[in-house]
Formats: structure tokens, C-alpha cells, sequence
């Protein structure tokens, strides 16, 4: 029995704002558990990026709890639990790309010889071999992005948090990473948190697909797609077991009011 | 790829605005100093003719502007005609000055990356220090350069350092301020990075925080130091200083020696010219190293 390793319970986060208060979260309630590839689907402003942020310990709940591999999100974050990718690469345009993979190296504390062997096999785990001292500027947007999972990788953490990675590049290549980043999820066998607004990316990449409803932010339904197996290429997007969850998803999003004026 | 050369980018452009200024400069000379020659003449009884005005008016000893070639005769021999440590040589009091300008733009260079880091680190410092900062450039340099030096003097500090001291008073400012800028500069998205690292608040400092501000950085060091240039030399002003470029600018005007004042400023401006470029190459160098994509 695989281990619950996110948990949330009765989740909720209200921001002040100058227009006054606004729910973002409300009444989350989610276990995730060892080894699980989560999406979390949903309109802007549903709250998805705002739920991996506190499981990140980047904002603070105003009610109900949180926990990360039995820690509290803090000490998950201070114990280097997970490694999160962002929306951009943000890679630091001063350091070529083996120092950008270093950079959480040095942080740790980690040995020059520890930090070489890490940026060395994590480029390999990205295809990014031969990139070491290019500038990022010098490589395309996708393989930047790749550059910076490999930067969350080399901390080795137990989970991926990644907040619409792949949201900025165009789907030819998005296409090309989603099929990347699953195998490497079956290689790393990480736990991987993934946020996404792309009915087809959530479907591909995901064991469960949580589809989220705006204002407030809560969770609508949780859908299961292991029916899909774990071995999966491109071509199963044409497959009926395929159809059939994306259309629930979007079902899903549609009965949440997502697509409401 | 279209020609670029030199000649073309460079050469022809910049020499065609100074052929311009040195023609606009003689017109000047000569309408400037025709009623000296004009009263010369009418005071002896001669009527004298502008023929005879024109080469006289670039040839006056005291003239009102002096004509292009005197002030470059001048230059060429004070610099080249003597001996550098002689006190009519303009290499040395080009020294003199240069050497309270660079430890000034040292001193203001320090001060001012300090100010800045603690405006960024401490809430309190950006409410308390950054009015006096403002302020503190709103008092005219001349107005508070002669109590510098009087104050320094009187706790026995004299020479190099308090005219050095009113470099930094001018240089310290845009540093502070272009440094605040840049230290406030990364992303919110870098930032984020860093907390999820759990990277302490220097290393946030040393590893994103310093390193986005180095262009800021620069360009305000450039702005620093020829203010810097400014400083040094309204400080040798009050003091009565008996040597460096401020001196001389200063005899010049006791004396009437107009030619002597003109090649002084042209020394004091081809002196900023070499040290903006200075800290130009410089920046250039260190954007190289830090991987900014070339233009």
C-alpha cells in the first residue's frame, strides 16, 4: 500500500486585498499519494496554482491543514521535500547552464565533486548533454525548460511541484515534453504535482486529474485515469478510453460553472 | 551585411560636429574680441580695418575667448613642453586631481552600495535614510564645499582627503540610488526559487540579489565618477588650493589668463572623457563575463 504523501484537509486561503477579501481556496480536501503523477486542471483563477503554492510553503492557508510527507509545508520546504518548476524556466541569465543547475547545489552546501556528478547525470535525464556552458539565452524556450527540471531534479527531492510548465511553449513542443516528462516520471518514479489548463495534457500525463472551479477556488471532481496504464505514447490520445476522460474532464469543468461569464 | 567601417561609424560623425565646434569657436573668437582691438586702435588715433582686426583678435595675450590654436598651443605646452613635476605642467595637476576624484569615487562607491543594501534589507533605513539621501543632493556643492574643507581642517584632516570627501558627498548618490534600483530588481519568480531552496537571506543576497544589480550598478558608476571629476574640482576652488586643475582654473581667473583657464577645462573634460570610458570598458568586460547577449 503506497504511502499518503500530500495531504490536505479542509483547506482554506482568503487573501485581503484592497478590493477586499478574495477566496481563493475553500474547503480543499485531497490525498496524494506515493509515486502519483496529479494534475490539477481548472479555469484561471480556480485556485490551482495558489493550492501547489502553499503545498509549497510559497503562501500560507487561513484554515484547515496541510501536510507533506507528515511534515508541515515549512518543514517539508527546509528539508528540501520537493523541487518546484515554474511557469518560466527562470533561469539566472548570468550563470550558463551547468551554474544554473548548481545553484540549489550550492545552496545545500553540496561538495564540487557531488555538484559535477548531479548537473552531469541530470542534464543526461533531460537531454541537455553538450548545453553545460551555454548561456540561457543561447537555447530555445523548451529547452530551457528542460534545463530548469533538471535544476529541480538535482536536488533530488521526493516530489515535483510544476505550476504550467509547459504553458508558455508552442504544442509541437509541448507535445514533445509531455511525452519526456513521462518518461522520466517512470524513470524517477517522483511524485509529481502538475498544474495545468490543458484538457489534453492533464489526460496524458496524469494517474488523477483533479478538476478545480473558480470563485471560490474549490475541488469540483476527482477523476481517475489509471484505465489508461502506465505506459503510454502520443498516440494514445486517439484512443476512446482517452476521449472518454478528457470529455469527463470537460464535463467536469463545464458543470464547475468554468466556463461562465 | 551592410559596411560598417570605422570611418564611417565613428571618424565621420564624430569629426564632422568637431570641425563644426572649432569654426563656431574662431566666428566666436573674432566677434568676441574685435571691440578690445577696435578700442586699442581708437585710443592711439588709428583707424584700423577688420583685415587688419582678424589676425590680430587670435593673437591677444588676455583675450576674452581665446582662439582654438592659442588654447591647444597652451595645452601641448604644458603637457608635452615640460617636465610632469613641474608646477606649470598640466599632467601634474591633472594628477592632483585625478587622484582626490578616484579615491572620492572609491570612497562614494563604498558608501553608496552600503546605503543601498541597508535601504533593501531594512524597512526602517528606506523610510529614514532615503530623504536625507535626496536631500542631501539638493544643497548646492558650493554652498557646503568650503565648510568640508574648514571642518576637516579644523580636526586636523587636510590634503587629499577632504576634497576627496566632497567627490564622494556628489558620487555617492546615483550609486546609492542605481544600486537600491538593481538590488530590488529580480523577479518575484527568482525570489520564489530561492525560498523554495530555503536559501538564507545572504545566500539570496550573494547568488541573485548582487548579481542582477551589476548592470544598474554600472551605469551609475558611470554618472559617479565624473561627478566625482566635478567634486574634486570645486573642492580645490575654496581652499585656495595651489595646485590641481581646480588651481589652475582658479589663477587663470585672478590673473586674466583666459587661455590659461580654457586649456584647464579642455584637460578637466578630456579627463571625464577618459574615465567614463574607463568604467565603460570595464562594464563591458564584466557583462561579457556574466554571459549578456552580445547587441
Amino acid at each position: 500500500m503506497p504511502e499518503t504523501v500530500i495531504s490536505a484537509q479542509k483547506l482554506d486561503l482568503t487573501f485581503e486585498t484592497n478590493d477586499g477579501p478574495v477566496h481563493a481556496l475553500k474547503d480543499i480536501t485531497l490525498d496524494i499519494t506515493e509515486g502519483e503523477f496529479v494534475s490539477l486542471i481548472g479555469p484561471s483563477g480556480c485556485g490551482k496554482t495558489t493550492l501547489l503554492r502553499v503545498i509549497a510553503d510559497l503562501e500560507q492557508p487561513t484554515g484547515g491543514s496541510v501536510s507533506v510527507n507528515g511534515l508541515t509545508p515549512e518543514q517539508a520546504r527546509l528539508a528540501r521535500a520537493y523541487g518546484y518548476v515554474f511557469q518560466q524556466a527562470a533561469l539566472l541569465p548570468w550563470r550558463t547552464i551547468e551554474d544554473n543547475i548548481a545553484l540549489p547545489l550550492e545552496v545545500m552546501g553540496l561538495d564540487a565533486a557531488t555538484r559535477t556528478s548531479r548537473i552531469k547525470s541530470n542534464l543526461e535525464l533531460v537531454n541537455l548533454s553538450g548545453f553545460e556552458k551555454k548561456f540561457p539565452w543561447q537555447l530555445s524556450g523548451g529547452m530551457q525548460q528542460r534545463a530548469s527540471i533538471a535544476r529541480a531534479l538535482a536536488v533530488e527531492p521526493d516530489m515535483l511541484l510544476m505550476d504550467e510548465p509547459f504553458g508558455a511553449l508552442d504544442e509541437i513542443v509541448r507535445d514533445h515534453l509531455n511525452e519526456q516528462l513521462l518518461k522520466l516520471w517512470a524513470k524517477t518514479k517522483k511524485t509529481v504535482v502538475f498544474v495545468t489548463h490543458s484538457i489534453p495534457e492533464a489526460v496524458f500525463l496524469s494517474t488523477k486529474i483533479v478538476v478545480m472551479s473558480p470563485r471560490p477556488g474549490r475541488i469540483y471532481e476527482i477523476i481517475d485515469c489509471s484505465a489508461l496504464g502506465t505506459e503510454r505514447s502520443l498516440d494514445i490520445r486517439e484512443t476512446p478510453e482517452f476521449l472518454k476522460i478528457a470529455h469527463q474532464v470537460r464535463e467536469g469543468l463545464k458543470a464547475g460553472h468554468s466556463y461562465d461569464d | 551585411m551592410s559596411e560598417h567601417s570605422l570611418l564611417h561609424d565613428k571618424i565621420l560623425p564624430i569629426g564632422t560636429v568637431v570641425l563644426a565646434i572649432i569654426a563656431l569657436w574662431y566666428a566666436a573668437a573674432v566677434f568676441l574680441n574685435t571691440p578690445f582691438e577696435r578700442d586699442q586702435a581708437q585710443r592711439a588715433g588709428n583707424t584700423i580695418s577688420f583685415s587688419e582686426i582678424l589676425p590680430r583678435t587670435m593673437a591677444q595675450e588676455r583675450p576674452v575667448l581665446p582662439a582654438p590654436h592659442q588654447v591647444f598651443a597652451e595645452l601641448w605646452d604644458t603637457t608635452v613642453g615640460k617636465s610632469i613635476t613641474s608646477k606649470r605642467s598640466l599632467v601634474y595637476h591633472s594628477w592632483i586631481t585625478l587622484s582626490s576624484t578616484l579615491l572620492g569615487f572609491l570612497m562614494g562607491t563604498v558608501l553608496g552600495v552600503a546605503l543601498a543594501v541597508g535601504i533593501v534589507h531594512y524597512q526602517t533605513l528606506d523610510r529614514s535614510l532615503m530623504p536625507w539621501i535626496i536631500t542631501s543632493q539638493t544643497i548646492p556643492i558650493l554652498a557646503i564645499a568650503p565648510m568640508i574643507i574648514v571642518v576637516l581642517n579644523a580636526v586636523g584632516i587636510s590634503g587629499l582627503l577632504p576634497k576627496a570627501t566632497i567627490s564622494m558627498y556628489l558620487s555617492f548618490f546615483p550609486i546609492a540610488v542605481g544600486m537600491t534600483k538593481g538590488l530590488r530588481s529580480p523577479e518575484v519568480m527568482h525570489l520564489d526559487l530561492m525560498r523554495t531552496y530555503s536559501a538564507t537571506a545572504s545566500q539570496t543576497f550573494w547568488k541573485l540579489r548582487l548579481p542582477a544589480a551589476v548592470p544598474f550598478l554600472v551605469t551609475s558608476m558611470k554618472v559617479a565618477i565624473s561627478i566625482a571629476l566635478v567634486g574634486a574640482i570645486v573642492g580645490e576652488l575654496p581652499t585656495g588650493a595651489v595646485a590641481g586643475l581646480g588651481a589652475r582654473l582658479l589663477a587663470g581667473s585672478y590673473y586674466g589668463q583666459t587661455v590659461q583657464i580654457w586649456s584647464a577645462l579642455l584637460m578637466a573634460a578630456a579627463l571625464a572623457g577618459i574615465l567614463v570610458m574607463t568604467v565603460d570598458i570595464i562594464g563591458a568586460w564584466v557583462n561579457r563575463r556574466m554571459g549578456v547577449k552580445p547587441a
